[in-house]
């Protein structure tokens, strides 16, 4: 019986050895190198580069409160919102007051910054902390509803931060699979090179 | 429901059956170890295998020598990994400088990556090296899923075969399944997911410079740590933050295998949630096929290798309509949203996203795709989320609490799902015979004392591990939770159950404390391994009966009549266990929530 054991434990340990070379090593490195050469971008991270400086990544959010500036979505990240190296969502449950409180205030902000809105419920999604806190979207509802306020801010046609909204929504994936969002960060960007 | 909505899950579910009957051909012709087209380019991988692990493939082993090597094999992997958490600060490949991770956790972390649990008590980018993550976390990602595929296979033999105590070579299992099945499936998806943005480098974290900078009030501390106060207030210093640090990493690969093997342990702290792991509706529907795919495929290899595909489907749609109404359920509640929100808001209860509970949720999936998510996550043992399930209102998340609670059957693990299944069709055949007063069988086989023994351990270790566990958290305090009140026993209960049925996701507001640690460690140890040990033990007495002929009085297991006493007997089992903990936790949260 011990002779057993002794005979599984040697093939255990070099099976161990075996995939992780195989599964730990030859296949994320293998990947890597095929990544990199075919998808450079993605494999990098999609980060976005102006001017020779990466300002943030396409697919992660960055917080915002100017009056000109498209707002995301509250973050739960710590010790700053959309902390990239910190991903997390608020955990706090539906009926928790600390919970309630602080949507009151974030819906309270809210109104505060968009006067022209006064009579539209806001979107749930411009006052709820994201699962991620660096979701890059916002609902087109939370776009419509800002949109007056930074079309002001900017001396803008309204028409046109309209059209701005537009070009910056991802739609649906065949055009019914997800839900529609539009990216903060390259609405914003593009809204900056107006200039 | 929407239309919209319909349509989103009722392609989903096509799509899913459409790719999972000749995966499910397929596999099974990788371990009945027929020639296959993938032997021809792999074939000299498999042999150098065996030859580097000193196997001899054409030795079979009776059931003890397959459980004993199952068990060693396990144990070796967790004893490494535990080592590698342990001494990653001096390994390579540690850009971003992770120190090494504390004792109480590193074992649970070990446990927890070797069962398929995959529970994480840590924030992946903030607490592991890529070293860690992709040598260590993602290997048992693989392997683990092998095992449990193994452990499935075995079973099937024993019910196949007819008075052998042979059920296959543990080791070769492991080899064929990883290689033909695991491997090729996540090469793949890997490159797919790369291709829509997900990472994969081993580049350091990248500084971006804010669009527009953002600042924090951080708390004055001493050298030593301690606050600083003024007249009793705490000190602040105002903090400007121009740069956003993000982290990067080989996620990819390690995403790839991540949702196939049913594993679910995320590179990021916040899983598919984060918009590296899933980074477009195109791959969440992807990912969310990827959870569901192996475990239902295996219902059509269990099919063809008894020979008759009635049986695989009969299991399947039992697996299904156990699943269904819970989804109804979760996407009904999460789009009526928040009933305390709504007030505040001037929201109605409207049909877009924007009406809905969107705490802890992403745009890009939506009310939805979020609910869908946290369904079959759970009803697969994946544990992977792509919300937070913490913030769902107190119905919506009772959903995934109920899913687990069923004992992960309803599709399950890789292999792990469909043995816990059997199990209960074994119940089911007995209580089916006491009803008529003759000796059950199943497929064949006559169901006796040693089986029924089996059968009743697998189906009651779990439930006693959650609840005891529950208990043993809440008497001593019930530390760590988020949340107040019945949401934080949600908290809590939600935890045990994850790690004993060895799902792993999570109401994540709970923080880690040692006895939490070393206690569900425990519970995803005997989760994981009392169960596979009887499921070997009962295939190795099946795989000695004789054959006995069909008669007139053989109850038939593919019938409409025998998927309904399948459900109900799992959900039985499931409603009286857990009935009481569910009234203490998410259904007092409803009532409290409607009537504030």
């Amino acid at each position: 019986m011990f002779k057993e054991i002794a005979v599984q434990v040697k093939n255990s340990i070099l099976f161990v050895a075996v995939f992780t070379v195989l599964c730990g090593l030859l296949y994320p490195v293998g990947m890597t190198l095929v990544g990199q050469l075919v998808f450079p971008k993605q494999a990098a991270g999609s980060m976005i580069v102006v001017g020779g400086k990466t300002v943030g990544s396409e697919l992660i959010g960055q917080p915002f409160d100017d009056p000109k500036y498209f707002w995301s979505r509250p973050s739960a990240t710590s010790p700053f919102a959309y902390n990239a190296s910190n991903s997390s969502g608020s955990n706090l449950g539906p009926t928790n007051p600390a919970f309630i409180s602080g949507i009151k205030a974030n819906v309270d902000a809210a109104r505060k910054a968009n006067p022209d809105m006064a009579a539209a419920p806001v979107p749930m999604d411009l006052v709820t902390a994201s699962a991620s806190g660096l979701d890059p979207h916002i609902s087109p509802a939370a776009a419509e509803y800002q949109a007056a306020r930074v079309a002001k801010a900017r001396h803008l046609d309204p028409a046109k931060v309209e059209a701005f909204i537009a070009q910056n929504t991802q739609g649906r994936w065949l055009g019914f699979i997800g839900d529609p969002g539009v990216n903060v960060v390259k609405l914003n960007l593009a809204l900056d090179e107006l200039k | 429901m929407t239309s919209n909505q319909w349509l989103q899950i009722i392609a989903y579910f096509v799509v899913l059956l459409a790719l999972a009957i000749p995966l499910g051909i397929y596999m099974g012709k990788v371990y009945e170890n027929k020639p296959l087209f993938l032997s021809k380019l792999f074939g000299w991988l498999e042999k150098l295998i065996y030859k580097l692990g000193g196997i001899h493939p054409e030795k079979e082993m009776d059931w003890k020598g397959y459980a004993l090597s199952m068990l060693l094999f396990n144990i070796v992997g967790g004893l490494i990994l535990y080592a590698m958490e342990r001494f990653q600060a001096s390994l390579p490949l540690n850009p971003a400088g992770q120190s090494a991770v504390p004792p109480d956790l590193a074992f649970n972390t070990a446990i927890s990556f070797i069962t398929n649990t995959n529970w994480q008590f840590y924030g992946g980018e903030s607490t592991m090296s890529y070293l860690t993550q992709m040598a260590g976390l993602a290997v048992h990602n693989f392997l683990c899923a092998a095992s449990g595929m193994a452990t499935l296979v075995a079973l099937i033999r024993g019910i196949v075969r007819k008075e052998t105590k042979f059920l296959g070579n543990f080791w070769v299992d492991m080899t064929r399944g990883t290689l033909y099945i695991l491997l090729p499936l996540s090469l793949i998806f890997t490159m797919i997911l790369i291709q829509q943005g997900t990472p994969q480098t081993f580049g350091n974290t990248v500084n971006a410079s804010l669009v527009q900078p953002t600042s924090y009030d951080q708390p004055v501390t001493t050298a030593a740590g301690v606050p600083v106060t003024v007249d009793g207030k705490p000190q602040m210093t105002h903090v400007v933050v121009t740069e956003q640090p993000i982290s990067l990493g080989p996620v990819a690969s390690q995403e790839a295998i991540k949702m196939l093997g049913t594993n679910g342990g995320g590179y990021f702290n916040v899983n598919s949630a984060h918009p590296y792991e899933n980074p477009t509706p195109f791959i969440d529907f992807l990912e969310l096929l990827a959870i569901l795919l192996i475990p239902a495929a295996l219902c059509f290899t269990f099919g063809s290798m008894v020979k008759d595909h009635r049986q695989g489907w009969a299991i399947l749609a039992a697996m299904f309509l156990l699943l269904a109404p819970m989804l109804y359920i979760c996407v009904q509640q999460e789009q009526a949203g928040n009933p305390l929100l709504n007030k505040l808001t001037m929201g109605t209860h409207g049909e877009t996203l924007a009406d809905g509970n969107m705490e802890g949720k992403e745009v890009r999936f939506g009310i939805v795709n979020s609910s869908l998510w946290a369904s079959i996550t759970t009803a697969a043992s994946n544990g992977s989320v792509n919300a937070m399930h913490d913030s769902f209102t107190p119905l919506g998340g009772m959903v995934p609490m109920w899913m687990i609670m069923l004992g992960e059957v309803s599709f399950g693990g890789v292999g792990s799902g469909l043995y816990g299944m059997l199990a209960f069709v074994i119940l089911a055949v007995f209580v089916a015979g006491l009803m008529v007063g003759r000796t059950p069988e199943y497929l064949g086989k006559k169901i006796q004392t040693y089986e029924m023994k089996m059968a009743s351990i697998m189906i009651l270790i779990p439930p006693l591990l959650v609840l005891v566990c529950t208990a043993v958290a809440v008497a001593t305090g019930g530390n760590g939770t988020n949340n107040p009140g019945a949401h934080g026993f949600s908290e809590l209960l939600y935890a045990f159950d994850s790690m004993s049925n060895n799902n792993g996701s999570a109401f994540a507001g709970l923080s880690a404390t040692t006895l939490y640690n070393l206690m569900g460690g425990a519970a995803m140890w005997f989760g994981r391994f009392w169960l596979a040990i009887p499921v070997l033990a009962m295939a190795g007495s099946l795989a000695k009966k004789k054959a006995v002929p069909e008669s007139a009085g053989t109850l038939p297991t593919h019938t409409v009549l025998f998927v309904v006493m399948l459900i109900s007997t799992v959900v039985i089992v499931g409603a009286l266990t857990f009935f009481p903990a569910l009234a203490l936790g998410p259904i007092v949260e409803h009532l409290k929530m409607v009537r504030m």
